[in-house]
């Protein structure tokens, strides 16, 4: 790791401050990517802004189907919130699956959707529940969020504040995870609301979290692990690695998303 | 027994301060004056250097030096060696390539050290290293062993046209093709054996202390073997004679083979400290580890298992490619040959057997032994072609393997190994009872109902443990003995240290060690102290790897207990007035046998070093030294049953149960010999299910050089393992013990192999990944339009 500033901001004001202040300050919301890549000598901010005790970007509030999860709450706090459990347990168990212990209590909703990893677990939820991503200056939507690997509509300095959400009628997340690093391999997230049906896909796809329209169709016109079955998976659109082929990884988008339904209910 | 002695189950005294994070280890350690080293290596897995710029470097804050191979060849540092001479079959020697400590033209695999950067900090040694720059001239490489055997492959060493390292053969060629071309049944199997990295936890690290008022070297180092460190650095590295230096290898936080070796590092921090005449300490990152550390295993073979009508095994032919990577490690010609080839008989009645090996150069990090290192090759490749066999037979994998049995001892097979003592057909029994395998088509039939291919499958290894021999293995190449070396030393008030040439790195020697001195002198176990793995303190000795602790390290300290002993016992007939031949050691006192007359233990030793009534002509003190030279290897064996159960769609495997049946012969503590039983199930289960080294077959770069990338065992992907033990004590020591520490490694790759490919009717290569069985699966079964 190359030297670096400590910056512990204490709203987020100050967060945005202190990072327009420095050409090569950078947020840090739990760092479980960043201090590991700066660790690698791969990334190497000038300052970092931690943002994990500015206490308006914490915590979780549901208020009828209204769900906001502050950006700096940890995935240990999501895994185990009671009042977002009533509403949407899908997203505590996807919370709950994320790396392991330590990762949880130290990574944030924010971070991981800001970071947006192409096997992430967040972007699928946020995706598929049509949220909304909340910054110091605007609110995005999830359609317009997620721009490719690594790539989001946030801009230079723009900082993540909450996600928000209306809680879905059903939702349901299954992960393959890949067997070294636990990432998901494949991961898919189904939503069943008013609006409709949303089925995101993390970890597969060549560019990064993405919709399924035909599986949402599907299961739009019959809610069941079945009607999954008659749809086909373009593989052309999915990641090649050494842990898995586009086959492969197709194959358990469909599977996954099976699971993610039944697990739904 | 009693509380504290051989077969009572003692927590482990290291427990407190490996626990509670107090352990000493390399990295741990302190000295005045102490610098920091990184490491230049190279990007590329084959090049020439045309030019190195350290001026850059030498500038940057905090910069001691900056030292290259030139500088380390003028002051006569020498290459690292193989100490184990291979001849092959037309008689010439093995062709080693020089191995430079920092490579002066030619890099040979990605991480090949090229300059060693001295700082304040290590963060700064970093930077400083960033700016070396070094001139390269890319040649093209070879990764795989295959590879590198074929014309016009990219040549790596000079001296070793075609990058063929030995074609060495064992057993009798003529008569196996004989077998075969006799037999009503010949099976032919392809074997891969994949690549390993051995994960310690602990990654490697060196602190090279140069005294220049004394002229003397100190080395603290992750050794496993501190005294063949000295010996290997004072005879052949030309670092210092072995009276001016001192290895000390302190806690080690395991090592699994990897740590048997000397590595360039910790040399070059030795050179290093006198060169820049402050001490110097370098420590792995964990991507340097998979970068660095020998790999194990790496195997490409073809066999050949010849049946007579009865289905009794008439031949075994082996044809085998083994890789060693860019340069040859220090046992690394051993491991694919007499640790490997000479145990292809396994458990079985095999009357010819024949074997060729040949080992290669490529553009990789070298391998040498990995836990079990070529036993488990051997194992894989048997086991694998039994349980094929027994399919294409039609007959049940018990019933062709309990027909092939070796019955009775000893048994000399056609490749060298004289087998001592063993009962296979008691651990196979008790492992298929412990498994219930005869109820396994219901449990089949029930998980089919649920959409699952369950399969079954076991494996009977046999293992030569205890090495070895000095002079059969000096026969066979070896450079060095291997017997270890004991001394037991009574203080004055009766505590006791033992000092032990084997190396602890998490074997618990600390407590068994101490079990045995409790159980024969009757002296509570927290009076014993061992103490091991520094070469000022304790007397020549060869190390831990191989199983050999218990079986050749302890019976060192039982010879020289048996000094202490005689010595003792004349003492104290001495003051009792008895006779020698009637005092016996009971609960920490001599006693005259029938009558009542006794002494404590302590107020003998006290009378050896008071030394005011002794036996006249009898010296002082309570202190005996020994050496104990094995006669034989010893032979654990068993049978590993593993049932699985694999989702077709995703073809994530599933270990239902996994049953260990082992004969370790005599047994010190059950509990360390359960957790050595474990820690290599873990690790053959890696094998099998997660773990293999990728290198890029083009450029070279190691794609697994991280945990992102590299799947090692958790405890979520492991069963609770079911352990039993069919014990016939080992003939061929005082103890009757085999050792325990490389059975689960060697036993469990193909049991778990031989259960998915019974699950899912095709054959797989390890590591059998959710991928490679869903692919199987594809390729198997037409696929349905709609799933």
């Amino acid at each position: 790791m190359y030297d670096t500033n400590y910056h512990r901001a204490s709203s987020v004001e100050e967060a945005v401050k202190l990072r327009s202040s420095q050409d090569e300050a950078r947020y840090l919301s739990g760092g479980m990517t960043l201090i590991a890549t700066m660790k690698q000598r791969l990334a190497a901010p000038s300052d970092l802004v931690d943002l994990r005790h500015v206490a308006s970007m914490k915590g979780i509030s549901v208020e009828g189907r209204k769900v906001r999860i502050g950006a700096a709450t940890t995935h240990a706090e999501v895994a185990s919130s009671s009042a977002l459990r009533a509403v949407c347990p899908a997203i505590c168990h996807l919370a709950g699956m994320i790396g392991d212990p330590h990762v949880r209590h130290m990574g944030t909703i924010g971070g991981s959707v800001a970071n947006n990893d192409p096997a992430a677990d967040y972007p699928s939820a946020v995706l598929a529940l049509n949220a909304t991503v909340v910054t110091d200056r605007r609110e995005i939507s999830a359609d317009d969020y997620f721009q490719g690997m690594f790539d989001t509509a946030l801009e230079e300095g723009e900082l993540i504040t909450a996600i928000t959400f209306e809680a879905p009628e059903k939702a349901g997340y299954a992960k393959f995870p890949n067997p070294a690093s636990r990432y998901a391999l494949t991961g898919v997230f189904v939503a069943k609301s008013g609006s409709g049906v949303r089925v995101a896909v993390t970890g597969a796809g060549s560019n990064g979290v993405f919709r399924v329209k035909d599986l949402e169709a599907a299961l739009l016109a019959n809610w069941s692990a079945e009607s999954v079955s008659s749809v086909t998976v373009d593989a052309s659109q999915m990641m090649e690695d050494m842990h898995a082929t586009p086959d492969y990884r197709a194959n358990l988008v469909k599977v996954m998303a099976k699971r993610a339904v039944q697990a739904a209910g | 027994m009693g509380m504290e002695g051989i077969g009572a189950r003692v927590a482990r005294k290291e427990d407190k301060r490996f626990l509670t994070g107090k352990g000493r280890y390399t990295d741990d350690m302190v000295v005045p004056g102490m610098k920091y080293a990184y490491f230049v290596r190279s990007p590329h897995a084959h090049a020439k250097i045309t030019g190195i710029n350290v001026s850059a470097a030498k500038a940057m804050p905090g910069v001691i030096d900056v030292l290259d191979g030139k500088q380390l060849q003028a002051d006569g540092i020498g290459n690292l060696i193989c100490g184990w001479m291979i001849h092959s079959k037309d008689g010439s020697p093995m062709k080693m390539g020089a191995w430079r400590p920092l490579a002066v033209d030619t890099v040979r695999y990605v991480g090949d050290a090229i300059a060693i950067v001295v700082a304040d900090s290590v963060a700064e040694a970093r930077d400083a290293a960033e700016v070396v720059t070094v001139d390269y001239e890319e040649l093209p490489a070879v990764i795989t062993s295959v590879a590198a055997l074929e014309a016009g492959a990219p040549q790596i060493h000079p001296e070793a046209p075609g990058n063929l390292i030995f074609d060495w053969q064992i057993g009798d060629g003529a008569a196996t093709d004989k077998a075969i071309a006799e037999a009503a049944h010949v099976t032919e199997i392809e074997i891969l054996n994949n690549r390993l990295s051995p994960n310690p936890m602990e990654p490697r690290a060196a602190l090279g202390v140069y005294d220049e008022a004394e002229d003397h070297y100190t080395c603290y180092t992750t050794s496993q073997n501190p005294h063949v460190a000295r010996l290997v650095m004072s005879a052949f590295y030309n670092v210092a004679p072995e009276n001016k230096l001192r290895v000390i290898a302190p806690d080690v936080g395991g090592g699994f083979g990897s740590k048997i070796y000397i590595y360039p590092e910790e040399i070059v921090c030795l050179w290093a400290s006198k060169k820049t005449g402050v001490p110097v300490k370098w420590t792995s990152d964990r991507t340097e580890a998979f970068l660095t550390d020998a790999h194990g295993r790496d195997h490409v073979s073809k066999v050949k298992m010849a049946f007579d009508k009865n289905h009794r095994i008439i031949g075994l032919k082996v044809d085998t490619i083994a890789n060693l990577g860019a340069y040859m490690s220090l046992f690394s010609s051993a491991v694919p040959t007499y640790l490997y080839a000479t145990l292809l008989s396994g458990q079985y009645a095999i009357p010819a057997i024949h074997a060729n090996v040949r080992t290669v150069y490529t553009n990789t990090v070298p391998v040498d032994a990995y836990r079990g290192a070529g036993r488990p090759e051997a194992t894989y490749l048997l086991e694998r072609t039994m349980e094929v066999a027994a399919r294409e037979l039609g007959v049940s994998p018990a019933e062709l393997r309990r027909k092939n049995f070796i019955r009775s001892f000893p048994y000399q097979t056609p490749v060298i190994m004289n087998y001592d003592a063993g009962d296979y057909d008691a651990s196979l029994t008790a492992a298929m009872d412990a498994a219930d395998w005869n109820g396994f088509p219901a449990r089949r039939a029930e998980a089919e109902g649920r959409g699952k291919k369950r399969g079954i499958g076991m494996s009977c290894y046999i293992e030569a443990c205890g090495i070895a021999p000095s002079q059969a293995v000096g026969s066979l190449g070896a450079g060095v003995g291997l017997w270890e070396s004991a001394e037991v030393r009574v203080n004055a008030v009766g505590t006791i240290e033992v000092l032990t040439g084997s190396h602890s790195h998490g074997q618990g020697h600390e407590t068994t060690f101490a079990q045995l001195v409790a159980d024969r002198l009757g002296v509570p176990l927290a009076s014993v102290n061992i103490v091991h793995g520094d070469t000022d303190k304790v007397q020549m000795g060869m190390g831990t790897y191989g199983s050999r602790s218990g079986a050749v390290g302890m019976s060192a300290i039982v010879k020289a207990l048996d000094k202490v002993e005689m010595k003792a016992k004349k003492i104290a007939a001495h003051l009792m007035e008895a006779d020698e031949s009637d005092i016996v050691i009971e609960n920490g006192e001599l006693k005259v046998a029938g009558t009542d007359k006794t002494l404590p233990w302590f107020q003998v030793a006290l009378a050896a070093y008071t030394a005011h009534n002794l036996p006249s002509g009898m010296e002082p003190g309570l202190k005996e030294t020994a050496f104990y030279d094995p006669s034989n290897f010893t032979f654990p064996a068993g049978c590993y049953i593993a049932e699985v159960e694999i989702d077709p769609d995703t073809g994530k495997t599933e270990i239902i149960q996994f049953v260990a049946a082992d004969d370790f012969g005599n047994i010190i503590n059950p509990m360390i010999v359960e957790g050595q039983v474990h820690g290599g199930l873990a690790q053959g289960i890696g094998q099998a299910l997660l773990e293999e080294v990728r290198y890029d077959e083009v450029s070279g770069q190691l794609l697994t050089a991280s945990y992102m990338d590299y799947a090692m065992p958790r405890a979520d992907d492991l069963p609770s393992f079911k352990l039993s033990h069919q014990n016939t004590p080992c003939p061929s020591n005082p103890l009757g013990i085999k050792g325990c520490g490389e059975a689960g490694a060697i036993g469990s790759p193909p049991a778990l192999i031989n259960a998915i490919t019974d699950a899912i009717g095709v054959e797989i290569t390890m590591p059998a990944t959710p991928l490679k069985v869903w692919q199987a699966l594809q390729s198997a079964e037409p696929r349905m339009a709609a799933e």
